[in-house]
């Protein structure tokens, strides 16, 4: 470095012209030696850098599969004990440690399934009213701040709320239609569910619906087709997938859903007879009895049902990511 | 006296498979302006990036051969030195967003965290702008995001930035394509300023502003360079078939 | 003909009006929910309600500052963990769109997403609380910061994937490092969308329940000791809601309108930050 800068003077000075010009040059190469050395430390600290982030990108893979390890690991006594029938044994008795756990699944499904009936119809209406009919103004801020309002309430405000309110009304419901009057149960879940899911397909439908290309839409008009008929043949074939993708995404969060349906289905582990019976869902079971399991077995066969609660959930999400996936590629 | 500042040897460029810039051997001499023109998809945009070593940032891009910087290869140095010496002006102006205009000329310290202090850094920043003749048109604003300033300023700015680093050479890639006439015009005239403390390399698919600016250009063709000389001789008797059709407008 | 069309018309009406029916049908009920938990829970919030421990069953008053104070420490813990994994691994995605591990994380990241949250509860017990021999705040909020992870890292690497090539490039092209780079120019352009995302996150697990229901546990007395069990809003709600004494209804109810505002109040946070610190590109 300081040869070339001697160099540089020599060449330089012969011609005295350029004296200002040198004076610079020098100013600038010393400063070029400043910053090289400053540089050397910026290469080392550049490489821990990347490495970190790489290391952290590996650390998330390894939590994830850590937790499907320790899971399936933890579940192995359960496994031992019941083997396969564990999925479909209709008696879940711990005392005489019998686990079987076909009511829970059962009630998961009921009340996940019914959820969805029950949303469907309302999320696809906000969604279309949304997406199509009033996209923009203040009637749609409204209605879009209000779904946004609903999807951020805790699940554990809605189960209280379904305890005070709704339990009493779905009890003078099944007076009058002359079923057991219980109140908690099955239908009283799957109402609070349906509530919560609404604001996930309707949002995601909503940016679904305005993704169809307007052009699309325009030929239709003006071939003569009613607003209707373009919401039945251009936008439900286009957004077909990403309407589902929704749907599936919905029913992921009903199954995985915990504190709200807790609170409400009455926790019994007896096969649900009918909708307004009362019954318990894989989750519910978890947050019921994970504190009271005293012994090994016991406790094992709840994380075994956290396993299979896991999977089913993670296949449902990947279906429903999978399908949005198709769909913005498309 | 001239004397060479960047020598290519044998340089070849690759996307992937793709084999993009073809055993190009040119040498640069000091404080000249050199344009570099052809068809788009002909490689020079891909040469001049491997100059200063951003060809490898893109993923998949690989290269070879021997680039001398003052008797240095580029391609063995790590790449923050070459582009602390080869300072770099993009096609379309990209000043920083979230700084001022004054940040923005001294980002290249700021943000490498060299740490000067503020007389120094009022010098900088004004002698910058002052060789991009932006200083006066920015002097009172310069508190101001660097994004609220015109295309053309924006691309002062942008060279003035490299210019702050005070590097040995400037690339620039296709600097007025996505400027109007009159901010053209402006930077244009900047090149023949700047020739003087700097070794200008400039891409550009417009021949005239070849002609205009430099002193030598290279034609560059499917991924070789066809043909490198004096600007006038270039313009006036190619000696390449290819640089003929090309300057007298047979490619398309 | 003009019958047909106008059948078709009537029947394009009809169907507008279905959807508007519905519509409302389903936002109103909704509304007032939201009104009736407000109404219920404001009247029980004052100054005492907000800075006394819960009163045993049978006398009247108490508050929730345990719960509160919980909450914020279990959240405050939780996020401390989860938003530097989140950014990072988020610039890595960002910054690496083809690699095999970037395929690997993004598709773990997915699979986190849908995790159903009693099942992380279960995992935070299994890793921190088993083999420790007692419930503790921190395991909850590791169990809270893993729900957070996914959220911030989708967010980050979707805010910096929109910024452009050529901003990245001018940095580059200054002789900066990588490290600073990402740290001086992408993310301080960026940092409206992974702020929006860190507090969405937050807002998201503030409400969270079931995984803190094996980890933080609960807890009736003010606690600061995070390797202690350690009381919670949502805790407090669930354990007092589906109590049968009415004293402790009522604190349930202040203690819902407390976190249904505290949720809210971070909402409208975020959407105030995602434009007021918005980079104009």
């Amino acid at each position: 470095m300081d040869k070339s800068l001697n160099n540089e003077n020599i060449t330089r000075s012969s011609l005295k012209l350029e004296r200002v010009i040198v004076s610079d040059k020098t100013s600038s190469i010393v400063k070029g030696a400043k910053r090289i050395r400053r540089s050397q430390q910026q290469i080392r600290t550049e490489s821990i850098f990347k490495n970190t982030l790489v290391i952290i990108s590996i650390f998330i893979i390894v939590v994830v599969f850590a937790i499907l390890l320790t899971l399936f690991w933890q579940s192995i006594p359960a496994i031992k004990l019941t083997g396969i029938s564990y999925l479909w044994g209709k008696v879940w008795d711990p005392v005489k440690d019998v686990f079987g756990v076909y009511p829970f699944i059962l009630g998961t499904l009921l009340t996940s399934f019914l959820a969805l009936i029950i949303s469907i119809p309302f999320s696809f209406s906000v969604a279309i009213f949304l997406g199509e009919y009033f996209p923009k103004g203040t009637l749609s801020d409204l209605l879009k701040n209000t779904v946004e309002l609903i999807a951020a309430v805790p699940s554990v405000i809605y189960g209280f709320w379904g305890l005070a309110v709704l339990v009493p009304i779905v009890r003078g419901f099944e007076a009058q239609i002359g079923v057991q009057t219980i109140g908690l149960g099955i239908f009283t879940s799957s109402v609070i569910l349906a509530i919560m899911i609404i604001p996930y397909a309707a949002s995601l439908g909503r940016s679904m619906i305005q993704m169809v290309p307007s052009n699309l839409k325009e030929a239709a008009y003006a071939l003569g087709a009613t607003r209707w008929e373009v919401i039945r043949s251009i936008i439900f074939p286009y957004t077909k997938s990403g309407l589902f993708a929704g749907v599936m995404l919905s029913l992921g969060r009903a199954l995985g859903e915990t504190m709200a349906v807790t609170m409400v289905i009455g926790n019994t582990s007896l096969i649900p007879k009918n909708i307004f019976s009362p019954g318990n869902t894989m989750a519910s079971v978890i947050a019921n009895e994970f504190t009271e399991a005293d012994h090994p077995v016991y406790l094992s066969a709840l994380i075994e049902l956290g396993l299979v609660l896991f999977v089913v959930t993670v296949v449902i999400n990947m279906i429903g990511k999978r399908f949005i996936k198709g769909f913005s590629n498309t | 006296m001239e004397s060479t500042i960047i020598k290519s040897i044998g340089y070849n460029a690759y996307f992937g498979t793709n084999h993009v810039v073809k055993n190009v051997n040119m040498e640069i001499a000091r404080n000249k302006a050199i344009a570099v023109m052809g068809p788009s998809g002909c490689g020079k945009t891909t040469f001049l990036r491997g100059i200063n070593r951003m060809h490898e940032l893109i993923p998949d891009a690989t290269a070879n051969g021997q680039i001398l910087l003052d008797g240095e290869d580029v391609l063995e140095m790590h790449p923050i030195f070459v582009r602390l010496k080869i300072g770099m002006v993009f096609q379309r102006p990209n000043p920083f967003p979230n700084l001022s205009i004054y940040d923005n000329v001294i980002a290249g310290y700021l943000l490498n965290g060299i740490k000067l202090p503020k007389a120094e850094k009022d010098i900088i920043v004004e002698k910058s702008l002052t060789k991009v003749a932006l200083w006066n048109e920015v002097k009172d604003s310069l508190v101001k995001k660097g994004s609220f300033l015109s295309g053309g300023q924006q691309q002062r700015l942008c060279i003035a930035r490299a210019v702050a680093m005070e590097p040995e050479v400037l690339l620039f890639d296709e600097p007025t394509s996505a400027l109007d006439p009159i901010s053209t015009s402006t930077v244009e005239e900047l090149f023949h300023e700047l020739k003087r403390n700097y070794t200008l390399i400039i891409v550009t698919h417009n021949m005239q502003q070849a002609a205009r600016v430099s002193d030598l250009t290279a034609f560059f063709y499917m991924g070789e360079l066809v043909e490198y000389d004096d600007t006038k001789v270039m313009f006036t008797n190619p000696k390449d078939s290819r640089t003929q059709n090309y300057i007298t407008g047979r490619f398309s | 003909m003009s019958t047909l069309i106008k059948y078709r018309i009537g029947k394009s009406f009809a169907f507008k009006g279905l959807i508007i029916l519905l519509s409302v049908a389903c936002v109103v009920p909704l509304l007032f929910i939201l009104v009736y938990i407000i109404q219920a829970g404001i009247t029980k919030i004052n100054w005492h309600f907000l800075t006394n421990l819960p009163k045993p069953v049978g006398e009247a008053g108490g508050g929730v500052l345990n719960a509160l104070l919980g909450s914020v420490i279990i959240i405050t813990v939780a996020s401390l963990i989860a938003i530097p994994f989140g950014i990072f691994c988020g610039i890595y995605l960002s910054e690496n769109k083809n690699t095999k591990l970037a395929y690997w994380c993004r598709l773990c990241v997915d699979v986190l997403q849908g995790v159903p949250s009693i099942v992380i509860g279960l995992i935070a017990y299994l890793w921190f609380v088993k083999p420790v021999g007692s419930f503790s705040a921190l395991s909850g909020s590791i169990a809270l910061a893993i729900m957070m992870l996914p959220i911030i890292i989708r967010s980050t690497e979707e805010t910096l994937l929109l910024l452009p090539n050529s901003l990245r490039e001018a940095a580059f092209a200054l002789g900066m490092p990588f490290h600073r780079v990402i740290l001086k120019v992408i993310v301080p352009c960026g940092i409206s969308g992974i702020l929006s995302g860190v507090m969405l996150s937050v807002a998201r697990i503030t409400g969270e329940t079931a995984p803190l229901l094996f980890t933080a546990f609960g807890n009736n007395f003010l606690e600061f000791n995070i390797t202690k069990p350690m009381q919670s809003l949502p805790l407090l709600i669930f354990n007092y809601a589906t109590s049968p004494y009415n004293e402790w209804h009522d604190l349930a109810w202040g203690a819902s309108c407390i976190l249904l505002i505290w949720v809210l109040l971070l909402n409208i946070f975020t959407k105030l930050i995602t434009r007021k610190w918005k980079v104009q590109l």
